[in-house]
């Protein structure tokens, strides 16, 4: 029952649904379930954001140290580098994104570009 | 109710929307549709037809699941064994919904508003409202997260399939780059949007965490990192807030 098993048009799309959308928004509808139990000053809803926060946080832990693509081709010291270095550049500039991203991506670029 | 009061409820909610479908044009929705070119590059080369990538962007939304799918349709993964690692991947949202659904409700907001509104929920979305809907009026605040999700699906499905038809090879480097786009982008916003140093220290725990668990745990990293990560920055905020409650 692979991606490729089936010879029809629509079976890709079938497989997308089931292990796509359902494998994603069952977990957003039990989150509107059980979020519609709490009001917005709820304590327990800081331990929710922390949860949430660190998942995500672990997200981007991994896409920088275990990157996919061309990405995986640069050196771990690079793109840890310029990664904390464009961070310290957006909280020293009273956390404004965009020189965090510039900084970070302008490191990277010149590493691979004189490596 | 009278007529010129409804005319003026009416006129708000579409302003209200259209504010939405604006911050959707913004910083954060300008990166994320740059992460979306490398996702087209990505499903182009696994071998995935445009409709496929398409069809993909809207009903999973989610960027990290799709990688994760695409992922496992490249290695010949069964649709249980991939549905299982998207699922696995995708265990943040629901939290993240639960956090984001009190924020959103209105007095009179029904629960399948609610349940429609979730599908929009992935990082971008989540950050962006988490940020800006306590700008927003209380019984508006569904109709502003449905013209911010809805642009920001809508208009990732339109660059996936213009960017699906006409992507030649993007040089190397320009693709690492569009590659780390992603996580630096995240990784400010995210900070940003935190609302308490409880949630800041548990980002920190999160960033360490995860990849220490992709080795040591590789199918479960996410969860382990997350669970143990948000405990643990939540246990230090509550028996800092005890120790001095004046605070």
């Amino acid at each position: 029952m692979t991606f490729s098993a089936v010879d029809s048009w629509w079976w890709p799309f079938l497989f997308i649904l089931i292990a796509g959308w359902l494998a994603t928004d069952a977990w957003r509808f039990l989150g509107v379930y059980l979020g519609g139990r709490l009001r917005d000053d709820a304590p327990v809803l800081v331990l929710v954001r922390t949860i949430a926060t660190a998942l995500v946080a672990a997200v981007i832990g991994n896409l920088i140290i275990f990157p996919s693509g061309e990405l995986a081709d640069t050196p771990l010291w690079l793109r840890l580098g310029a990664a904390l270095i464009g961070f310290a550049a957006f909280l020293l500039t009273g956390q404004r994104m965009i020189v965090g991203i510039v900084v970070a991506e302008a490191l990277l670029l010149f590493g691979i570009y004189s490596l | 109710m009278t007529p010129s009061q409804h005319v003026d409820i009416q006129r708000s909610r579409t302003g209200w929307y259209l504010a939405g479908v604006r911050a959707a044009f913004s910083l954060p929705g300008l990166i994320l549709a740059s992460s979306f070119v490398g996702f087209a590059a990505l499903a182009k080369a696994a071998g995935l037809t445009i409709a496929q990538a398409v069809f993909m962007t809207g009903v999973i939304w989610a960027l990290p699941a799709k990688v994760v799918l695409v992922g496992a349709i490249m290695s010949g993964s069964s649709i249980f064994a991939a549905a299982f690692a998207v699922a696995l991947s995708s265990v943040r949202l629901t939290p993240m919904v639960v956090a984001l659904v009190p924020e959103l409700r209105g007095s009179r907001t029904r629960q399948l508003t609610l349940y429609l509104l979730s599908h929009f929920v992935a990082i971008t979305s989540w950050v962006l409202a988490m940020e800006r809907v306590g700008d927003v009026p209380r019984d508006m605040r569904t109709t502003f997260y449905a013209g911010l999700g809805s642009t920001l699906t809508l208009g990732n499905m339109v660059v996936v399939g213009v960017v699906y038809a006409l992507s030649q090879k993007l040089p190397p480097e320009i693709s690492a780059a569009l590659f780390m786009l992603t996580p630096i982008y995240f990784l400010t916003s995210l900070w940003a949007s935190a609302r308490e140093w409880a949630t800041h220290l548990a980002m920190v725990m999160g960033l360490v965490l995860g990849p220490v668990f992709h080795v040591v745990l590789p199918e479960f990293d996410l969860l382990a990192a997350g669970t143990i990560g948000g405990f643990s920055a939540y246990a230090i905020f509550s028996l800092v807030q005890r120790r001095r409650p004046a605070t």
